[in-house]
């Protein structure tokens, strides 16, 4: 898509106010939450640092675009299946974090999962079922991969 | 979009239609309803609504905690290009006082400034760059005041005053029971301990801050969308202090991105009324950023405790003196009721014959103490849990030992006199834990530290009163209806911040009336639309909301049946049953459809509404009647023995929670997945409380505004927790349910300061736990060996 942008427009706000899609949160706006996260060529990127000027020619996944013809991605639907999700405002950023974990590590164990999710911070669930559902989603991966 | 059209998009919050058909039964892991729409991002917060010709409004705030207010200089900030209106308190026409209970806070300061995140100025703009430029550009004049920052000197007589008009100085609550022979008892102890604690303010860093967007239509009616644990209470509080007719106002409370108690009460609500009742009727959002909800929002009271506990030589409990103070900051915001529940909790889940508890909520220019998570209960508990501990060392009892020797079992007398009544589970869940592997294993885990790290292992036995006490009404109203289209709608009376109660409603609601959950929907709390619940808070959103649900459930089931037996000349509603999608006539498989049925009922016979009030304590635990309007007593409590395994590095100081097992008492569970989730949030509250989080504030001036320096714990932080339900059954509660929603906050600091004490030898009285502190007490031991 094209869209005309003030070079400086802060990503986050772009998505939220001129793209309405308010999928993606902001809750700190300075990069201490990851609430804002968003997968640029396929890797986490923080959308409150990110000026509009960054998105120029990238691939742009926003939590909207994570699941397909209404099908959920696997990992939406561990945390939907497994309990993941209390308030969900961490949800959006914690999903594509997830998505890009296991995108690099495709079989991690709870300790890697753990610190590749450290920057998306929970006020809510404590972290355990978003560990148990990204570990469930991974081998429901592996097998969509494999066969 | 038009702004009316916005409007009614975004009105009657409704959750989204369930995607996978799931059926619904009591005692079920039942996925929530609204995890599909937060997985996918279509959930709309208060802090996702925008509409085309919307304004932003934005506070400026004092910056200092104590002044006279002389002057407010805006003719710079007017003159800013988008600039629409800046206001004032003179623009305000009612009390402009707002508050729970006591109303001592301004919506705009027109007198004195009380803290730094005092609103003084509300400044309406078209963009948030011009609303931001504006708020730098108004100059506050101000002669500043000396501060008061310390509650126990707060309390001496040359102190300056917060409030001037205040009888009690410096005092927004005080407490003073006696119970048994008070202090005479001492001479009957073999011995007495005595310790002080502390524990630091807390900060609720909700992912979603305080936000909200409010319009005012044609007709003068006043809409707002608004993160916020009280609807119904906010609006006559707004209503109040503006001087606005309540019955003009409606306020909509969608999902929550997190409160945890910083929503309960006013944050934005009245600001924004006022900017839209001033923006030419356009709509108006705020938006407080991270640092303005740090500097503005309300904390967790920070608390010195001062305890004697006198004990037998056999360990039973015989005299507890406590001494508590809680830092209020200088507004209401429930301090008086947090005083009341800590003085209530102060002696633990124990026999105590004899007591003398004194506590005082205090005003201060500090950061406002409200109500978090616990409500004054993880500060007491802290306290208690090792003055236990630390009598179970001296009298070289186990602890598990001494805590099953002195726990409150049903029909005992709690620490203030007040006859435990309702199901107690204290010593159940101390079995329970004792039988666990966690404790059984627990030597053979600690011997097995590796180079420069100790080992420690500590319990905690917990309790948490829900509900409001014998004075405030503890009520729901549940609203139910058989929709034209043959559907279930549940009106939902109490907030959803997370905890999932709208999702149990339709559990609820739906196995009461057969229905799968593709046949339910719900309405989130809506002054227009639903019925006044009460607070998402206390521990009481499903216990109260769900007996009321329950009864109208019910009722509408009978009616259902009742006009299906008259429509298919069965003798009665026995021979009907009520199946996903419809009635079955049992006798021979006859079906109706509900949306046919549903065309044969009036409208008014659609919809059932009934109300509970939840039961009080007759018990006269106390005459003095502030204590009780705050709460005391209260009849319901929930239970629970928590258990934590340490390691400490010796070279660091860091303490790191290995293991957690938390055993829980809130009866029977209805949905075993929102109970967990409730278990393991309040852990990791409480975690960090124990071990990070210091919301310092030194003269007044916060030293920790911002997520980076104010720790909360990420998920590298918190270990596996174990979370064992004893679900003794609670017959007043709906199905046996208790509240799950507070207790587990209460466990971590003393379980884990226990450890340390077991792994280390030293006690610390300080939190959090921070490797500063745990350094410096292995210095100082070190220094006395």
């Amino acid at each position: 898509m094209e869209i005309d942008a003030p070079t400086d427009r802060r990503v986050v706000d772009l998505l939220r106010e001129d793209l309405l899609l308010t999928g993606t949160k902001e809750s700190c706006g300075a990069g201490d939450c990851g609430a804002c996260t968003i997968l640029v060529d396929g890797e986490t990127r923080l959308s409150c640092l990110m000026l509009a000027a960054q998105l120029e020619g990238r691939d742009i996944l926003t939590i909207e675009g994570l699941s397909r013809d209404g099908a959920l991605h696997p990992v939406q639907n561990a945390f939907v299946e497994h309990g993941a999700v209390q308030c969900g405002f961490c949800t959006p950023g914690m999903a594509l974090a997830s998505v890009d974990l296991l995108n690099r590590n495709p079989d991690p164990t709870r300790e890697e999962i753990r610190d590749a999710l450290a920057g998306n911070l929970c006020r809510c669930t404590g972290y355990q079922k978003i560990v148990d559902s990204v570990e469930i989603a991974a081998v429901a991966l592996r097998s969509k991969a494999g066969s | 979009m038009k702004d009316q059209d916005q409007l009614a998009e975004y009105t009657s919050a409704r959750s989204a239609p369930p995607v996978r058909n799931r059926p619904l039964a009591i005692g079920v892991a039942v996925v929530r309803s609204d995890a599909h729409e937060k997985v996918t991002g279509q959930t709309k917060y208060a802090a996702d609504y925008y509409s085309r010709n919307m304004l932003w409004a934005g506070v400026k705030r004092a910056g200092v905690p104590h002044a006279r207010l002389q002057g407010i200089e805006t003719d710079r900030a007017a003159q800013v290009p988008g600039v629409v209106r800046i206001l004032t308190h003179k623009d305000i026409s009612g009390p402009n006082r707002q508050g729970v209970i006591r109303k001592d806070q301004p919506v705009l300061v027109d007198d004195k400034v009380r803290h730094c995140g005092d609103a003084v100025a509300l400044v309406i703009a078209e963009t948030k760059t011009s609303l931001r430029n504006a708020l730098d550009l108004i100059a506050l004049d101000l002669a500043p005041l000396p501060a008061v920052t310390n509650a126990e000197q707060a309390l001496e007589k040359d102190s300056p005053l917060v409030h001037e008009d205040n009888a009690e100085g410096n005092v927004l609550l005080k407490g003073d029971l006696k119970i048994g022979a008070g202090q005479e008892a001492e001479k009957e102890c073999d011995v007495v301990l005595e310790a002080c604690f502390e524990t630091p303010r807390q900060e609720h860093a909700y992912l979603e801050t305080e936000a909200g967007w409010a319009c005012v239509d044609e007709d003068g009616k006043l809409s707002i969308v608004c993160s916020t644990q009280t609807p119904f209470r906010d609006r006559m509080e707004l209503a109040e202090a503006l001087g606005l007719d309540s019955s003009r106002i409606r306020i909509i409370a969608p999902y929550l991105g997190g409160a945890f108690g910083g929503k309960d009460g006013v944050t934005v609500q009245s600001l924004l009324a006022l900017a839209a009742m001033n923006s030419g009727g356009r709509p108006v959002k705020m938006w407080w950023d991270r640092e303005e909800s740090f500097l503005s929002g309300t904390k967790r009271h920070c608390a010195r405790m001062y305890y004697r506990l006198g004990a037998k030589s056999d360990g039973s409990l015989h005299l507890l003196e406590v001494r508590l103070y809680l830092d209020t900051g200088p507004y209401d915001h429930l301090g008086g009721v947090v005083l009341a529940l800590a003085l209530e909790h102060a002696g633990g889940p124990y026999r105590i014959p004899n007591a003398v508890l004194k506590g005082w909520a205090v005003y201060t220019n500090n950061p406002i103490g409200g109500a978090f998570r616990g409500f004054g209960v993880p500060q007491v508990t802290a306290a208690m849990e090792q003055m236990i501990d630390m009598l179970a060392a001296k009298l070289e009892m186990d602890p598990l030992e001494i805590r099953l020797k002195n726990a409150v079992k049903r029909g005992a007398k709690n620490c203030v006199g007040k006859t435990l009544v309702s199901s107690t589970g204290a010593v159940e869940c101390l079995e329970t834990l004792s039988k666990h592997q966690l404790w059984k294993g627990r030597e053979a885990w600690k011997s097995a530290a590796g180079q420069f790290k100790h080992r420690g292992v500590g319990i905690a036995s917990v309790m948490q009163a829900s509900g409001y006490g014998p004075v405030v009404p503890d009520v729901a109203n549940a609203k139910i209806e058989l929709t034209t289209a043959g559907r279930i709608r549940v009106y939902c009376g109490v907030v959803d911040m997370g905890q999932g109660n709208a999702g149990t409603n339709l559990q609820i609601a739906g196995s009461i009336l057969g229905q799968d959950s593709c046949n339910m929907e719900l309405i989130l709390p809506d002054t227009d639309l639903t019925l006044p619940s009460g607070s998402a808070s206390a521990s009481r959103c499903t216990y109260t909301f769900a007996n009321a649900l329950i009864g109208a459930a019910e009722i509408l089931k009978e009616r259902i049946l009742q006009r299906s037996a008259d429509m298919l000349m069965a003798r009665g509603a026995e021979e009907l049953a009520l199946v996903p999608g419809g009635v079955r006539r049992l006798t021979d498989g006859r079906e109706l459809s509900l949306e046919f049925l549903a065309q044969f009922l009036n409208d008014s016979e659609r919809v059932v509404t009934y109300r509970f009030r939840a039961p009080i304590a007759p018990d006269h635990v106390t005459l003095d009647e502030g204590l009780r309007l705050h709460g005391m007593p209260h009849t319901l409590f929930s239970y629970g023995a928590h258990l934590a395994w340490i390691e400490i590095d010796e070279l660091t100081g860091q303490v790191d929670v290995k293991r957690y097992l938390a055993v829980s008492d809130c009866g029977k569970v209805i949905n075993p997945e929102t109970y967990e989730q409730q278990i393991h949030g309040g852990i990791a509250h409480g975690l960090g409380l124990a071990l990070s989080e210091d919301f310092e504030a030194v003269d007044g001036k916060i030293m920790t505004p911002d997520l980076m320096t104010y720790i909360i714990p990420t998920a590298s932080d918190l270990p596996k927790i174990d979370s064992v339900p004893v679900e003794i059954y609670e017959p007043t509660g709906p199905f046996g349910l208790k509240g799950v929603g507070e207790i587990a906050t209460n466990g971590p600091l003393p379980a884990i300061a226990n450890a340390v004490a077991d792994a280390l030898g030293i006690r610390v009285f300080r939190f959090p736990l921070t490797p500063e502190r745990i350094l410096e007490a292995l210095k100082n031991k070190r220094q006395e060996t």
